[in-house]
């Protein structure tokens, strides 16, 4: 399989804060990477980097950042202006606000078709409305006259997302696309998701911090903690044998039907992500983490638990089943 | 929309009203009309007889219908000074006044707007900082000092254009300049505040996100929800540059209302004063009106309201 997106050694620095720490995902055609771990651990910072889209004060460096074969880390404002919503495209957590209250449905969505492939009015129309059918909604003509206030948070998340379609992507970023909606249309979204992606071989970058998402949909999971993964596998190999202290901890905060016993609390992680600064070493885990010991402060090293699986840990994989035996 | 519309009217209808009783009101309570009417030399039998030519003998609430069913008909009375219909007066005086306050406001947007979305953008920096100052002076200096510092530099000194007067279109730009300083703070300041806000939304991460360009996105998706408050404070502004003109009008002795208004109150013109008075609050109340309904053309979520 080819690689649509390929970051290697991903840092970003906001401030005085590391946000990102040599983070390095990739992303290949027609595949769902998910990127999992606790709120502020560095993971929409990561996407929207990927996009340009970080903050102003933010610094970003990598190794490689490169798209469709392209290496787009040079790339400067106007060409990625260009590779945005065209090539690229992204939903967000907030569908409530993410769409301007002052124009209708249909201008926001012909507006990227226009943009960047200069189409006419009437053509870039058709083409939201279909795109609108396309993601479920019905009456796609009364809602391309309508403004974002006249419709729910799961509509307007359609909506978003059938924006972010409007040039074809190759590639779709979604940070929490569900996670302020309700449950029944979480379901909904996600399984839109699916679809559309095998329907357009989109590669889809997904954010969350819901296990059970990731487990419906990824095929690849990287788990992030304080700006760095600390585990990456194939998503069956990381629900069967997690390595990592952290992606044993998440795991044990999620009800599992026939494993979890009544009457036994679920498990849940001690403490908060650590703000960690420039010229930190070390696992930003340590704190946290019952396993730690004095290597824990030291160099950390990347180590491969079988084919596609990584671990960011001092401990030896297969660890676990050696403690239990 | 129509709902909207018919709330927002009949509430400046009650508006208008209470203007008209209370501009009645207080002239009937600052003192006996038919004296003021008479003079100070006036006898007794002067000021009755005035009394009753004026039909101020009448109770107060015939007057009062008398007067108002008048009025709503633009009959004002006559200007005891002027000799004239009080209505033709305004009607003669009324569009250097309107002028006037339409270059103001013209110049006001035409510098605010710019000066606030530059600060915004570029929040925190030194142009940020000296915008502020700038509308902090704005907002200090008084118009009166503004309009004579303006005359002597580019009346008298350079030359360049008119000191006084209404008989050439230069002489409005002074006027226009120093009728515009009073708005501009507030207007730079509300523009700057709008578009801080509306940058840091989600929407314009999300037009940034589909690879809009630099432009479109501070305009059509930043300015354009910036601009909402904005346009009801500058159509608000508007009136009280045309209330303000009082002052400016008579600086510059701008033959407008606002220079009948002086004219008048120095005289004890009493009907004129009324009228004035009443005729700017109608045009105030009509300015807010005009924004409400602005207001809802450009925000769809008001529409519904």
């Amino acid at each position: 399989m080819t690689a649509l997106l390929e970051v290697r050694d991903l840092r970003v620095t906001i401030g005085s804060t590391a946000a990102v720490r040599g983070t390095s995902i990739t992303v290949n055609k027609g595949e769902t990477h998910c990127l999992v771990g606790e709120s502020g651990c560095g993971k929409s910072i990561s996407a929207l980097s990927v996009m340009g889209l970080l903050p102003r004060g933010s610094k970003r460096e990598t190794t490689t950042l490169r798209f469709a074969g392209e290496e787009i880390g040079s790339f400067g404002e106007k060409q990625m202006e260009r590779l945005r919503g065209d090539r690229m495209a992204m939903i967000f957590q907030e569908p409530m606000t993410s769409l301007n209250p002052a124009y209708t449905v249909g201008s926001q969505m012909t507006e990227v078709l226009r943009r960047h492939r200069g189409t006419p009015r009437a053509q870039a129309v058709d083409r939201a409305a279909e795109l609108l059918a396309r993601v479920g909604i019905t009456a796609p003509g009364l809602r391309l006259g309508q403004y974002p206030h006249q419709l729910s948070g799961g509509l307007r998340q359609r909506v978003m997302i059938a924006m972010a379609l409007m040039c074809d992507p190759e590639l779709l970023i979604a940070d929490e696309p569900t996670t302020a909606l309700d449950v029944t249309v979480q379901a909904q979204i996600l399984r839109l998701l699916a679809t559309l992606q095998k329907e357009l071989g989109l590669g889809i970058l997904l954010i969350t911090h819901d296990l059970g998402v990731v487990a419906r949909i990824a095929d690849r999971v990287s788990v992030m903690y304080a700006g760095e993964v600390v585990e990456s596998a194939p998503t069956a190999a990381l629900f069967a044998a997690p390595e990592h202290p952290y992606t044993r901890g998440l795991l044990t905060c999620v009800p599992v039907p026939g494993k979890v016993r009544r009457d036994e609390p679920l498990g849940s992680i001690p403490g908060v992500v650590p703000r960690v600064s420039p010229g930190f070493t070390g696992c930003g885990f340590r704190d946290r983490c019952s396993q730690a010991h004095a290597a824990c402060s030291g160099t950390i090293p990347r180590q491969t638990v079988s084919d596609g699986h990584e671990l960011l840990c001092t401990l030896a994989p297969g660890w676990v089943a050696r403690e239990a035996a | 929309m129509l709902r909207f519309f018919l709330r927002r009217f009949a509430v400046a209808v009650a508006v208008a009203l209470t203007v008209l009783t209370l501009a009645f009101l207080l002239t009937r309570v600052s003192g006996d009309l038919a004296i003021s009417i008479a003079g100070p030399n006036a006898t007794a039998e002067d000021v009755e007889a005035i009394r009753i030519a004026y039909g101020l003998n009448r109770p107060l609430w015939v007057q009062y219908f008398d007067w108002l069913g008048r009025a709503v008909q633009g009959d004002f009375g006559e200007s005891y000074f002027f000799r004239d219909r009080v209505s033709n007066l305004i009607a003669t005086r009324m569009p250097v006044t309107l002028t006037l306050g339409f270059v103001g406001l013209a110049v006001a947007l035409v510098v605010s707007l710019p000066l606030g979305i530059l600060a915004a953008v570029r929040e925190g920096s030194w142009v940020d900082r000296l915008v502020g100052l700038v509308a902090m002076i704005g907002q200090a200096m008084p118009s009166f000092w503004l309009g004579l510092v303006l005359m002597i530099v580019f009346g008298l000194q350079l030359a360049w254009l008119p000191i006084s007067g209404n008989d050439e279109w230069q002489g409005y730009i002074m006027p226009g300049v120093v009728l515009a300083f009073s708005a501009i703070p507030s207007l730079t300041r509300l523009t700057r505040s709008g578009m801080i806000e509306a940058l840091a939304s989600d929407y314009i991460r999300t037009a940034r996100a589909k690879g809009l360009t630099r432009l479109s996105i501070l305009v059509k998706h930043g300015f354009r929800n910036a601009a909402i408050p904005v346009v009801s404070i500058a159509a608000v502004q508007l009136g009280f540059m045309l209330g303000g003109s009082v002052v400016i009008e008579t600086i510059f002795a701008l033959h407008g209302v606002g220079y009948l208004a002086w004219e008048s109150i120095s005289k004890n013109d009493f009907p004129v004063v009324q009228a004035v008075v009443l005729v700017l609050a109608i045009i105030y109340i009509g300015l807010t009106l005009l924004a409400d309904l602005l207001n809802a053309v450009l925000d769809p979520r008001l529409r519904t309201a």
